[in-house]
């Protein structure tokens, strides 16, 4: 066995392991049992360790001596360093790290040491354990560096092929800090840390000044000073700069770590593991960030885009899953763009990786862009770190040490809530506006159209009819007629929906028929055509709302009475183009024909009536029409065809569509359903509204019978019902007129009813077509949710 | 809980496709395969409606004995499948569109990466905690 050379430090360390391990306080041995689990501690394989172990001398004494333990502890260190277990390597391989044990009870060991080497070589902990290239012997403070120096260079020209690569490269660049840290000693503090990276910061310079490749080019070059790595590194493009470094990256992280110092390693290793310290950024690498980034982006507050720093960062040459995952880690508000401390961020863990830090789940929270620019809140953890940095080496390991698990256990939480929580804003934002957006479309369903206006009241109608019949006492045509007028008009060019939305807010009356258009039943909507018109006769403003479905009820007649009665007050009073224009009013029928056939007539008078009886007061004079009314059964189609021609000339704008078809379904309906002609003739002169109104019901169920059957049917069968109606009412008109002598009241009266069943008819007309396009909808849903359905019964 | 997670292309070639390790991972990643044709019916029969107005939560693709298959589609045609366990019937259809809305969220911040290329698999760590929370809390 050679003599032992320790350095004080190591003397100290060796001395408290060895105390450690002396568990029977024999001075003399120390205990095989924690020796090997100091040995297991070390994170050697074991054959290393049986190599120690019998290198040092202690299997073959059967015990572990001091000098054994010291020897063993000393190829520890070798071996940690990663030169090859040589029993001359003891002394030859100076400048070595105290060896490391990982295990939990050595960290006080480890502390120990730290605090040794740092108490011995201040900075020099690197330098002492790192021996800077020949001629640099200024760095070195410690002891130990003079022999080490040389050791060191003479060790790394030794071991130029040495299978362990890193030795070789990982010295050059700790003097390269060190050098930096004499001359900035400031900077050199606060580097500690980051011994890992800052190491780094020379290949920069080396970079620049040699080969990007040439790792041998570390050994031999002579690290310019400091100021030049550092201002090589805002000039060297980081390309160059971390092509050396990348092949440092690439060592084992242990020897780097070990490399630069026990201590340092002892507390990178701790730092790492914490998240707080060998992220934090110091100030000179965050003034050099600063620069690489005007270099991109000149204002300082403004972003990095993302294609430009993705440029940037694969300079680094790091793997793109690597960049990847830091520019997850770095882009804080996921932007796609770096904001400078984002920047930093990134360029810090670019470094980091490329020292072979491993990258963190989360973003560290020194690097967070809020915590960067809020220092205070990272105080806690940073001036604890600070401490460590501004504070005596020797100090700041043990300070570390026991404030770093708190602050482990905390900050990452913290990290991970906070990140956590502003992801959760961010994302519960963007995922509500995400999706919350369609399903806001999705809500927007015609049902909720259609229900919105509001099915208004069910007041009593008494009192409605009791108002209305006021009204008509009053004559007060000018209301009903106007709300008649425009709801007609409205029922014309809209929805009964919209017209009923309308009217909702209005009177009354509209509240009913509002209600009863709600119903898209076309049942409800003949009982609204009912209700409607019994309101109307109760209201006066019961032409608003779209005129309601007529419903086969008996109470028709009753409101198709005051209907009647209401129409022709009402229409009388005010006429809207549209109103009289729709359909021809069919005078009513004298009151015969009221009884009778309510629900037949429904149907056909709502177009018929309306266009006869509008022009019946008109054609009143000329009405030869009319005159064919006794022929009604038979002629009733012919004449509602010539009534309708009539009144296509003089109303072209009035259903056009229903005369069209009116002539044909009239000749179905004066082949098959004269009985219903019949009793549309009967009832028609009476009650142009009543029969509009019982008109208006039976259309819809009879259409409903068809609906099933065929869509087009029930249509043409309103219409034909409708004409037969229209025959019936002008049959029933040709009556009025003769009676000359009382003509003008006739007329007058006439012309009120007329004008009333126009209303009416008109309405009817706009809820028929209202229904028809109801049907139409919902046929053409029908058939998108066939096609959709499709698909499905291929499967 | 989602047993399998998968977001798909629109070439319909997988970009991610992960499953609850199981014995026979092969036959989820064949019912994803399959649901692949029903998610291409799904949107077809919906083309003539615009884009817009078309829902990107497909709901139940198709239901096995086992399992459930869900779809979700991004207006750039890429798929997201997800196959459910049928045993928990607590799964409502809220709960399984807030986590394709969650893997929709997670896959932009994926596209966001200037680093990713479109086109490639899916290799975020964040993607993969992400679904990973998903394959185990609905659990």
């Amino acid at each position: 066995m050679e003599g032992l050379t320790l350095s004080d430090a190591e003397q100290k360390y060796y001395s408290d392991l060895f105390s450690y391990c002396d568990i029977e306080s024999t001075k003399k041995v120390a205990a095989n049992g924690r020796v090997l689990e100091l040995f297991r501690a070390a994170q050697l394989p074991s054959d290393v360790v049986l190599q120690i172990m019998e290198l040092c001398g202690a299997t073959r004494l059967g015990y572990f001596g001091r000098s054994q333990f010291y020897i063993a502890l000393k190829l520890v260190a070798v071996a940690q360093s990663g030169f090859p277990l040589r029993v001359e390597s003891i002394n030859t391989v100076k400048d070595l790290p105290l060896p490391r044990f990982v295990a939990s009870k050595n960290e006080q060991e480890s502390r120990h040491a730290a605090s040794y080497s740092s108490d011995s070589e201040n900075q020099g902990s690197y330098s002492g354990v790192i021996p800077p290239p020949p001629g640099r012997g200024q760095v070195k403070k410690g002891s130990v560096s003079h022999d080490t120096v040389q050791s060191r260079t003479s060790t790394d020209q030794q071991e130029p092929a040495s299978p362990v690569v890193s030795p070789q490269q990982s010295p050059p660049t700790s003097p390269h800090t060190w050098r930096k840290h004499n001359r900035h000693p400031s900077g050199g503090n606060g580097e500690r840390p980051l011994a890992g990276p800052g190491p780094f910061w020379s290949p920069f310079g080396d970079a620049q000044s040699g080969s990007a490749a040439g790792d041998a080019m570390w050994s031999g070059h002579s690290p310019p000073p400091p100021q030049e790595n550092w201002v090589s590194f805002a000039d060297t493009p980081p390309t160059s700069t971390l092509l050396t470094m990348h092949p440092a990256s690439v060592q084992d992280q242990t020897t780097v770590r070990t490399v630069a110092s026990a201590t340092t390693a002892n507390e990178i290793r701790r730092q790492s593991s914490s998240y707080d310290d060998p992220w934090k950024i110091t100030d000179e690498q965050r003034q050099y960030y600063v620069n690489q980034f005007k270099t991109i982006q000149p204002d300082l507050n403004g972003f990095i885009p993302g294609s430009a720093a993705k440029e940037f960062f694969t300079k680094s040459k790091l793997p793109i899953l690597e960049l990847s995952h830091i520019w997850e880690l770095s882009d804080f508000d996921k932007d796609g763009a770096l904001t400078l401390d984002e920047f930093c961020a990134a360029f810090h863990l670019v470094v980091a990786r490329k020292n072979g830090y491993d990258l963190p789940e989360k973003l560290p929270e020194s690097l967070m862009p809020k915590l960067i620019d809020l220092e205070d809140s990272a105080d806690v953890g940073d001036q604890t770190g600070e401490v460590g940095y501004s504070g005596s080496p020797a100090e700041a390991p043990p300070s570390k040490s026991p404030s770093m698990p708190s602050l482990n256990q905390t900050w990452p939480e913290m990290n991970q809530s906070s990140e956590q929580w502003e992801t959760f804003s961010e994302r519960s934002s963007s995922s509500q506006t995400l999706t919350q957006f369609d399903s806001n479309i999705a809500p927007a369903d015609p049902d909720t159209a259609i229900v919105h206006p509001v099915p208004i009241r069910m007041t009593p109608s008494k009192i409605h009819m009791q108002e209305m019949e006021l009204k008509r006492t009053g004559s007060d045509h000018t209301n009903p007629t106007s709300p008649l007028l425009v709801k007609t008009s409205d029922l014309s060019e809209e929805n009964k929906i919209n017209s009923s939305v309308k009217f909702a807010s209005g009177n009354t009356v509209d509240g009913y028929s509002s209600s009863d258009s709600f119903t898209s039943d076309p049942e409800q909507i003949g009982n609204n055509v009912t209700r409607q018109r019994s309101h109307s006769g109760t209201s006066p403003d019961n032409t608003a709302p779209p005129p309601p479905p007529p419903r086969p009820q008996p109470s028709h007649s009753r409101s198709s009475s005051l209907d009647m009665n209401r129409t022709f007050t009402v229409t009388t009073g005010q006429q809207q183009a549209g109103v009289v224009a729709h359909p021809p009013a069919v005078p009513p029928r004298p009151q015969p024909s009221q009884a009778p056939g309510p629900t037949v007539h429904r149907p056909v008078d709502a177009d018929g009536m309306i266009t006869h009886t509008s022009t019946s007061p008109q054609q009143i004079p000329e009405q030869p029409n009319f005159a064919d009314f006794s022929q009604f059964e038979v002629f009733a189609a012919s004449n509602v065809n010539e009534e309708q021609d009539d009144e296509a000339e003089k109303h072209p704008e009035v259903l056009p569509v229903e005369k069209a078809s009116d002539p044909a379904s009239s000749l179905r309906v004066a082949k098959t359903d004269s009985k219903i002609e019949e009793k549309t003739a009967a009832s028609a002169p009476a009650n142009v509204g009543k029969g509009t109104t019982p008109l208006a019901p039976p259309p819809k169920p009879v259409r409903r019978r068809l609906k099933s059957e065929d869509e087009l049917r029930p249509e043409v069968d309103e219409h034909t019902q409708k004409t037969g109606v229209l025959a019936g009412v002008l049959a029933s008109q040709p009556s009025i007129p003769r009676s000359v002598g009382k003509d003008k009241k006739a007329i007058q009266a006439s012309i009120r009813r007329n004008k009333e069943t126009n209303t009416v008819l008109a309405r009817l007309n706009s809820e028929l077509q209202q229904q028809l396009k109801d049907v139409l909808e919902e046929r053409i849903s029908l058939e998108v949710q066939l096609e959709q359905l499709r698909p499905f019964s291929h499967l | 809980m989602a047993v399998c997670v998968a977001v798909i292309a629109k070439e319909n070639y997988p970009l991610y496709i992960r499953s609850v390790p199981t014995e026979n991972e092969l036959k989820f990643h064949y019912m994803v395969h399959t649901s692949l044709d029903v998610v291409d019916e799904k949107i077809s029969a919906m083309g003539k409606a615009l884009v817009d107005q078309r829902e990107l939560y497909l709901g139940l693709l198709y239901p096995t004995e086992d399992y459930k298959v869900y779809g979700y589609v991004t207006n750039s045609k890429v798929k997201f499948v997800m196959v459910v366990d049928s045993s928990n019937t607590a799964l409502r259809d809220n709960e399984i569109r807030s986590m394709f809305r969650k893997l929709h969220n997670s896959y932009t911040d994926v596209m966001c990466n200037p680093f990713y290329n479109p086109g490639d698999r899916i290799q975020s760590r964040a993607f993969d905690s992400m679904v990973t929370s998903m394959m185990i809390q609905v659990c």
